[in-house]
């Protein structure tokens, strides 16, 4: 049986290999605290299988994540110098390749699909294949091996280093963002803990009278947008919004679907991320990318796109979700 | 009631725009302490939350493929595709930009487009020129232009926000199933979420094209009454050039 956990180790690795990598990378002017970030979560990766089978304490581990904290937090986490192809370089490569470079690209999501609608099923010896529950995981994972070699194939590339560099240029592009989501995965976890999904609940119990689903499937649906436009990101106010509404008064409570009712509740959350400038990212990088005189430009053409939809979001999850 | 301080640290923290890895350490300890943990509970839920929501960052398992296909010319070649397209009016071209940019993104490929690789080295000139050309090949007006602009930045946005939550590795849907899963003991599997990310991925592609077609429609009276004014003033503008053009 093939096991989410090795995956995991595989992702790790990955990781350290890469790290390994940057503290011999001179162009990197952060290079040893560089390696230290990725090196550690990797190392965290490998340790949380002990702590997922509660054989090891999780406390280092938690140490280990606030150090990472740090290292990304207070800007040690730099980048080298990749060596990659030149713009001209890639244009002719394009044109040599054409659109056979899509083949490995495409080859991720349909290994996906099938890992988790077909071989799901496949069992040897009584024995499923896949690890039961996590099939999808596992299907992105031999889907990305798999386009690697296809794509090796496809572009005629002999040295399996070249990819392995070319992923560590994209690694360090995105740096300590990468960790993001999954620390504010951590923190909605902390959240629970502490009791504020129970708190907001609470207060939410108060405004909303009992049974109403509309009501409540607004709340839930308006107050994701309200609370990603505050904060200018839908993954931080998921973890508050789901604690306090989603989980508690839509899925518990009314029945709700819950994949329905969480991805449409994310996406209620994007509604408000289209209309915020504190998600600079995404709406006052391109106005200055596009040299714009009104930064708020962008903004201003998707905010009637961002109403129009929150609209359906709710409808859809009032229709189709319970 | 005092827990919800951790939530006032989040959005202050958020809307301060301090570094977001610090805000939620500082609002994850704060929280704790405030709920009655102790800083032994603390580390526990950091390293317990960590372990269980490690699927939120396995797509970098991915980045291999997507590195070696980009030093190739995947961005180019995705260039030429939509370039391909261009004999089109604006609304029409970025309506089209958008439904590519939505179904490039549900099959995870949301790295090809976005606002510095493709609008704007390539969207938002493309959907200038087809605007330009619907005056007569005379440049727009700067109102105008902004707007034809911040379209194709909206149309980009737009498209991967919501195309995106169809494929089942990215990063927004891997947190819901982690975060989830983590919290509530249950298990909950990243495609049945994906599938649910398909009806609001449809509405979006109707209600952003629609206003991009319509966009169209507004452009053309814009221009018609801005190319009115021009023609009313064109006597009075003409003669100082001509002026200036005597005294050479």
């Amino acid at each position: 049986m093939i096991k989410s956990e090795w995956f995991f180790w595989l992702v790790g690795a990955v990781f350290i290999v890469m790290a390994l990598q940057m503290m011999r990378d001179t162009s990197n002017p952060k290079r040893f605290t560089s390696a230290a970030f990725w090196g550690l979560l990797g190392a965290c990766f490998l340790y949380s299988t002990g702590v997922t089978q509660k054989s090891v304490p999780a406390e280092p581990l938690g140490l280990a994540v606030l150090a990472l904290i740090c290292l990304g937090g207070f800007n040690l986490v730099g980048r080298g110098e990749p060596k990659t192809t030149s713009e001209k370089e890639r244009s002719a490569l394009a044109a040599r390749f054409g659109n056979k470079l899509f083949i490995p690209a495409l080859t991720i999501p349909v290994v996906a699909m099938v890992c988790a609608v077909l071989v799901k099923k496949v069992s040897i010896g009584g024995r499923p294949v896949l690890e039961p529950g996590s099939e999808t995981i596992l299907g992105l994972g031999i889907g990305a091996i798999v386009a690697v070699g296809v794509g090796m194939w496809v572009l005629r590339e002999r040295r399996v280093s070249v990819p392995v560099h070319a992923g560590r240029g994209l690694l360090e592009a995105m740096g300590w963002a990468l960790l993001l989501p999954q620390l504010l995965s951590v923190l909605g976890t902390i959240f629970q803990a502490a009791g504020v999904g129970t708190q907001v609940r609470t207060l939410t119990e108060s405004v909303l009278p009992d049974g109403q689903k509309f009501a409540a499937v607004a709340l839930y649906c308006i107050g994701m947008a309200m609370f990603t436009v505050i904060m200018g990101n839908a993954f931080a106010a998921f973890p508050v919004m789901t604690a306090a509404i989603g989980w508690p008064v839509l899925i518990s409570q009314m029945h709700g679907n819950p994949p329905a009712v969480l991805a449409i509740g994310m996406l209620a959350g994007f509604c408000g991320t289209l209309v915020t400038p504190m998600a600079a990212n995404f709406n006052l990088v391109p106005a200055a990318l596009l040299e714009l005189k009104d930064q708020y430009g962008p903004i201003k053409a998707q905010a009637p796109t961002a109403v129009a939809l929150l609209a359906c979001n709710v409808c859809i999850l009032y229709l189709f979700a319970f | 009631m005092i827990v919800l301080l951790g939530v006032l640290v989040v959005v202050l923290g958020f809307a301060t725009r301090r570094n977001p890895l610090l805000v939620v350490g500082v609002a994850g300890i704060a929280t704790g302490l405030l709920g009655g943990l102790s800083p032994d509970d603390i580390l526990r839920t950091f390293g317990e939350g960590f372990a269980s929501s490690r699927s939120v960052t396995i797509f970098a398992v991915t980045l291999p493929v997507i590195g070696l296909l980009e030093r190739n010319g995947l961005q180019q070649q995705a260039r030429t595709l939509v370039t391909r397209l261009g004999k089109l009016t604006t609304g029409r071209f970025l309506a089209l930009y958008l439904l590519l940019r939505q179904l490039t993104a549900a099959v995870g490929l949301q790295t090809i487009g976005g606002p510095a690789q493709s609008v704007r080295p390539m969207v938002a000139p493309m959907a200038e020129a087809a605007a330009e050309r619907a005056n007569g090949g005379r440049p727009l007006p700067e109102r105008l232009r902004e707007k034809v602009r911040s379209h194709s930045a909206a149309a980009d946005t737009v498209g991967v926000f919501f195309g995106e939550d169809c494929f089942l590795a990215i990063g927004s849907i891997l947190l819901i199933t982690g975060f989830v899963n983590a919290t509530y003991h249950t298990h909950l599997e990243p495609l049945s979420l994906a599938v649910w990310a398909i009806p609001s991925a449809v509405c979006a592609f109707v209600i952003h094209g629609g206003r991009l077609l319509y966009l169209d429609r507004a452009l053309e009276r814009e221009l018609i009454t801005v190319n009115a004014e021009i023609a009313v003033q064109t006597p009075g503008d003409n003669s100082p050039r001509r002026i200036a053009g005597g005294t050479e």
